[in-house]
């Protein structure tokens, strides 16, 4: 008989991640941080191009007048409407699902924690990561460096003056990769990824922040202390793992639809698939979003290094190829 | 053999071109796959998804050239494609060594390769007539030799033995039947059969 019914994360770890599940419901409680859940079925798909949605089928009658619905990539849009519904601050611990993302830290459906403080900047929601996340992975050191530096201190590029093809020679010399590719950013992710990613393995947590304006998603823009613009963007990196990914929030309606755009002309230019925009959330933010901070944390990850496990199928139950 | 294989039926033939002449997405690498790279075959060591949140998705490979046994990292977008190489471990005996060639035979079908001083590499160290290996072979042509992990050779050269010394310390050289030179404890006599660990090139014990 095949094993591929039985759980492949050892029970042991799956009464720790309900530990914690508990002990980021209490923290929550604790700051008044209202739990929410919002849809996972939704009409419209994230616009990122890079993340590539889940469709499925909804028939109000057995085989008729079927209707494309999307599975949520994230609640960012959905909470956001909350937020201006009212709510104050809120959280949600929900699947999120994303095509072809399986790996050694990638399930296609995953679990994600999302919040959101209104009257926060993203300075202060690092605090409140750290807060959180520390006493769960046993880390009190978090250290913080803006992404510029960091691309001074590991790579000696200044990302001012860098042009796109000294980006591409700077990467081709540390990775064998067949690319070519005028896209800055993706240049950026490849080093960030490959290069800068692994040698924060051994720095404990790290927040990056002030990330180029270009890969400013939903995140408001700002000037940095050299008078660049950039993001109002952070990830925490721990362990040289990608776990979490927070905004200064865009509310600037009129932006986000300009944003939107650019996304759908990026897909258009590449080839990607080409899926309805959120013009609720363009809607929610023009009636008149807090100014607030959020951010959101990859929960199987939190799991595995407060396990100090290397593999997402150490802290899921049933992963995707036993789903 | 390969061909031979292929040839059996038509169903088999039709798996046979499947699986050797296809092209793998990046999203179906996994240990183990041979995949031709720059002309050369090359065996998928460890293979990692990597994506930034908002980032591409890339698939991170450490590959092993098959010929020249170097490994290194290589970064595959998610639309790019592997061409399968025509690779198979096969079990087979060797026969003998004409002086330049080490000849081998599958011991089912009784056909013989011959593997040149490359594709032998240090295996010939440890290669006793009538023992098995494992025979890589690349479009049926022998790529690399990997002796048992154990093998059991005879002692041809070494000074005599110490009477009564067998206790820890001390060792010495010793030649062995296939021309190795392992270091071995120092009661060890001409004429002795040793169990030899080929990965490490180590004596186990007398066999």
């Amino acid at each position: 008989m095949s094993e591929q019914w039985r759980a492949t994360a050892p029970i042991e770890n799956l009464r720790r991640r309900a530990e914690i599940l508990a002990q980021i419901r209490a923290f929550f409680a604790e700051r008044k941080v209202l739990e929410v859940e919002t849809p996972l079925m939704t009409s419209s798909a994230v616009s990122d191009p890079y993340i590539d949605t889940i469709e499925c089928r909804y028939h109000p009658l057995p085989r008729q007048q079927e209707q494309v619905r999307y599975l949520q990539s994230s609640p960012e849009y959905a909470m956001k409407r909350l937020l201006a519904s009212g709510s104050g601050a809120i959280y949600q611990v929900c699947k999120a699902f994303r095509n072809g993302e399986c790996g050694r830290r990638h399930n296609p459906e995953f679990t994600m924690l999302e919040w959101y403080r209104p009257g926060f900047d993203h300075y202060q929601l690092m605090d409140e990561v750290e807060a959180l996340v520390g006493p769960i992975i046993g880390f009190d050191d978090f250290k913080r460096i803006s992404y510029a530096e960091l691309f001074r201190q590991y790579l000696q590029i200044d990302l001012q003056a860098v042009t796109v093809a000294e980006l591409a020679a700077a990467t081709r010399q540390h990775i064998d990769v067949q690319m070519e590719d005028d896209n800055r950013d993706n240049w950026l992710n490849l080093l960030m990824s490959h290069v800068i990613e692994p040698q924060l393995a051994d720095q404990g947590a790290v927040f990056v922040y002030d990330y180029p304006a270009s890969q400013a998603a939903l995140a408001r823009t700002a000037l940095d202390a050299e008078g660049g613009l950039v993001a109002c963007r952070f990830e925490l990196f721990v362990a040289g793992v990608e776990l979490a990914n927070g905004y200064f929030e865009l509310t600037d309606g009129d932006e986000q639809a300009r944003r939107f755009q650019q996304d759908i002309q990026q897909r258009q230019t590449e080839g990607l698939p080409l899926r309805p925009t959120d013009q609720l959330l363009v809607d929610a933010l023009q009636s008149g979003l807090p100014e607030c901070a959020g951010v959101a944390i990859g929960l199987d990850r939190l799991v595995m290094l407060a396990l100090g496990t290397q593999n997402i199928s150490d802290v899921i139950a049933l992963p995707f190829d036993r789903a | 053999m390969c061909v031979n294989f292929a040839v059996a039926t038509d169903h088999l033939s039709l798996i046979y071109f499947e699986i050797n002449m296809a092209n793998y997405p990046s999203n179906q690498f996994k240990n183990g796959l041979k995949v031709m790279i720059e002309g050369d075959p090359c065996s998928m060591v460890d293979v990692e998804f990597v994506k930034p949140g908002k980032g591409q998705a890339f698939t991170r490979v450490k590959l092993k050239n098959l010929i020249t046994g170097r490994t290194w990292e290589r970064t595959f977008k998610s639309n790019e494609t592997a061409e399968g190489a025509d690779v198979m471990d096969t079990d087979m005996e060797y026969l003998y060594c004409d002086g330049e060639m080490w000849h081998f035979m599958d011991p089912q079908s009784y056909e013989q390769v011959a593997a040149d001083k490359t594709a032998i590499g240090d295996a010939h160290l440890w290669l006793k007539e009538q023992d098995k290996c494992l025979v890589t072979l690349w479009d049926n042509n022998p790529i690399s030799i990997t002796p048992p992990n154990f093998v059991e050779l005879e002692v041809v050269e070494t000074d005599p033995g110490l009477k009564g010394d067998t206790a820890q310390g001390g060792s010495k050289p010793a030649k062995l039947q296939s021309g190795a030179v392992v270091r071995v404890p120092l009661f060890i006599e001409q004429g002795d059969i040793l169990k030899i660990d080929t990965r490490s090139g180590d004596y186990v014990s007398r066999a």
